[in-house]
């Protein structure tokens, strides 16, 4: 590892850490490190720094590369160019609906399921009697695996027939007849007859995500405001704020660091949705994700590797755009 | 005198209003909790019914139970091989979270206290890869893990961890992607925390003679001790969760952990909704108990990590 020049290692306070990337030292201080603890400290980092970048960025740029062929796994790898990108974008069906399955994951947990958490977080911050207990009954949905949520979520969303709660609930209380029953994970056709490809059963799924995302961004949010200094809002109160007037125009802009975490989340979540719609349906009929493309076209039912990678490509740009936002701000922090 | 009255008026009816508020607010938040819990808690209450009785109530399972009992239970835990699943998550589980903590509390420590070329980039490194979703490098990961090479057998202890010449299909895979992936929050977490510890602390043991090792060992680690309990809650409920890594890297049913076996025994085997309710809480279990009685170091896992970002 070229990084670990051990001139360079001296104890250094722990604000300089970050600068002293680019500033020019200008005094060489004595180093405390002896030889045998410069060759530890390259250890120390040396190897999960290798391992990390072989199995985490190395494996991403294979992606990238194996994009450009038509590999199968068994074939010698031969170059295409960028036919798997233009059969993607053109003739394959499933990608479209899926990149909008992805946005609206998106957009449902950017307009719904993350304003929500704030909302509660919000709530439950002022000294109210059984807010430990709301708060546990909302994070509880958190300890549990996606794929849980799913099969949780599928004993309520079962078609009558299979003794789905919601159908049965319904019917019970003539809501609606026995055989209009909805198929709430069955149904891929369009909803509300838009000519947009957003089925049906992706926002049961959805919906669910929702139950554990809420409950998650909760938390995050209520450490954040346990942390805005009090005095911020006794200021606000003395000058005449209400409640609502203190929180937007007080406490959410000193909250940008927290702000920005969660907003960071919320895009790595939605990109990352994979575990409910593999356990409902392996992710198809209505249900297709980018993740899920991935895996049935390479490993789980095709073996298109170059395919399914430039498909992951997709996904891999998509993300780089969250990470950036949130690797600029830890940079700022650090300066 | 009227000036008092007035104010007096004022406050009481303030008062008022706060309270009926906050009265608006618990009715609020209980109608929500309640919709919260409910799926969780019928869950449970279908794990309690016999499917029989669901069946021939008209009702279906929109009725009030005759009998609740721990028949699906008992079916489900005698016709499946739980104990192992839940010890193939064991033997996943406890190895990595120990792996990631060991590992990223060294190079946390290496980045916050030694100042040397291009740490800021290693560290931003490790954080971003750990946001990576899992998906991008799955393609290449699977292939990579088929590989049988001549230089594998050669790697110590590889004939024991292994028992067919590859890390798929092996615990030992599973341990390394785990490991890997989660090093990277960690790492930033930790590093994060020593940042805050004094520095001047290993400048004297350092000027006292000891050596990396010794300050990391005696000095850095028993101080990071309530960062070390919160990750080590946050990494066991999420390795415990993992679903994508033993979907992927595993083929053998029975060497799978016990949230990607159910996976496998609701498409195949589970006849109906109530074995699968079960099964569902049985998975939940450790996970939920783990959060009730460590709470407090779950939450602060949580926010450690977005304390500072």
């Amino acid at each position: 590892m070229s990084q670990l020049e051990p001139e360079a290692l001296t104890p250094a306070p722990a604000a300089v850490v970050g600068a002293g990337v680019s500033k020019p030292r200008k005094r060489r201080r004595y180093s405390l490190l002896t030889r045998r603890d410069k060759l530890v400290l390259a250890l120390m980092v040396g190897i999960p720094l290798a391992i990390f970048l072989a199995l985490i960025w190395g494996m991403a740029l294979v992606s990238v590369g194996l994009a450009f062929t038509n590999w199968d796994g068994v074939q010698p790898i031969k170059f295409v160019g960028l036919d798997n990108f233009t059969q993607l974008f053109t003739t394959y069906p499933f990608f479209w609906p899926a990149l909008a399955h992805n946005v609206l994951w998106l957009l449902v947990f950017v307009g719904f399921a993350t304003p929500m958490g704030i909302l509660l977080a919000v709530c439950l911050d002022r000294q109210m009697r059984g807010s430990r207990i709301y708060q546990t009954i909302f994070f509880t949905p958190v300890v549990l695996s996606l794929a849980l949520v799913g099969f949780i979520w599928e004993l309520q969303y079962a078609p009558l027939a299979a003794n789905g709660f919601i159908d049965s609930a319904l019917v019970n209380m003539h809501l609606v007849g026995a055989a209009d029953a909805p198929d709430w994970l069955g149904d891929s056709s369009t909803v509300f007859g838009l000519p947009f490809p957003i089925s049906q059963n992706i926002l049961a799924a959805i919906l669910a995500a929702c139950w554990r995302h809420i409950g998650y961004i909760m938390v995050l949010y209520l450490a954040g405001l346990k942390s805005v200094d009090p005095s911020l809002r006794e200021a606000a109160a003395i000058d005449g704020a209400n409640e609502r007037q203190t929180f937007f125009h007080v406490v959410f802009p000193v909250m940008a660091p927290i702000n920005v975490v969660i907003v960071v989340v919320t895009v790595i979540e939605a990109l990352r949705a994979f575990d409910i719609v593999y356990i409902i349906n392996k992710g198809k009929f209505g249900l297709e994700l980018l993740s899920t493309l991935i895996t049935n076209n390479s490993i789980s039912e095709a073996s298109l590797l170059g395919f399914g990678s430039a498909i992951a490509v997709v996904l891999l740009t998509i993300s780089l755009v969250p990470i950036g936002i949130y690797l600029t701000r830890v940079m700022r922090s650090e300066d | 005198m009227s000036a008092t009255v007035m104010a007096g008026q004022r406050t009481t009816r303030n008062r008022a209003r706060r309270r009926l508020s906050r009265a608006g607010l618990h009715i609020f938040l209980s109608v929500l909790a309640f919709i919260f819990a409910w799926p969780m808690l019928y869950a449970v209450y279908m794990s309690l019914r016999p499917y029989g009785e669901i069946v021939i109530n008209p009702n279906g399972p929109f009725s009030l139970p005759s009998t609740l009992n721990l028949d699906n239970y008992t079916t489900v835990w005698n016709g499946y091989p739980f104990l192992g699943y839940y010890w193939n998550t064991a033997v996943i589980t406890i190895p990595a979270v120990i792996l990631t903590l060991w590992i990223s509390s060294m190079l946390a420590f290496a980045i916050s206290k030694y100042s040397w070329r291009l740490n800021l980039l290693v560290l931003m490194l490790f954080t971003a890869g750990n946001l990576l979703p899992p998906q991008v490098i799955i393609v290449p990961l699977y292939r990579l893990y088929n590989l049988t090479f001549a230089g594998l057998p050669a790697i110590p202890l590889f004939a024991q961890l292994s028992d067919n010449g590859r890390v798929y299909d092996q615990f030992v895979g599973l341990i390394l992607i785990h490991t890997t992936f989660q090093t990277g929050f960690c790492t930033f977490v930790l590093s994060n925390y020593m940042k805050t510890l004094s520095k001047e602390l290993v400048e004297a043991a350092m000027i006292d003679g000891a050596g990396v090792l010794a300050v990391y060992r005696r000095i850095i680690l028993p101080l990071c001790t309530p960062a070390l309990a919160a990750l080590a809650t946050l990494l066991f409920t999420w390795i415990y969760n993992d679903f994508f890594w033993a979907l992927m890297l595993f083929k053998t049913g029975d060497k799978r952990p016990i949230t990607a076996a159910l996976n496998n025994l609701s498409g195949q085997f589970f006849t109906d909704p109530t074995q699968v309710a079960a099964a569902s809480v049985m998975a939940a279990i450790p996970t939920i108990v783990v959060f009730l009685a460590l709470q407090r170091y779950f939450v602060s896992g949580l926010t450690l990590g977005s304390a500072k970002g």
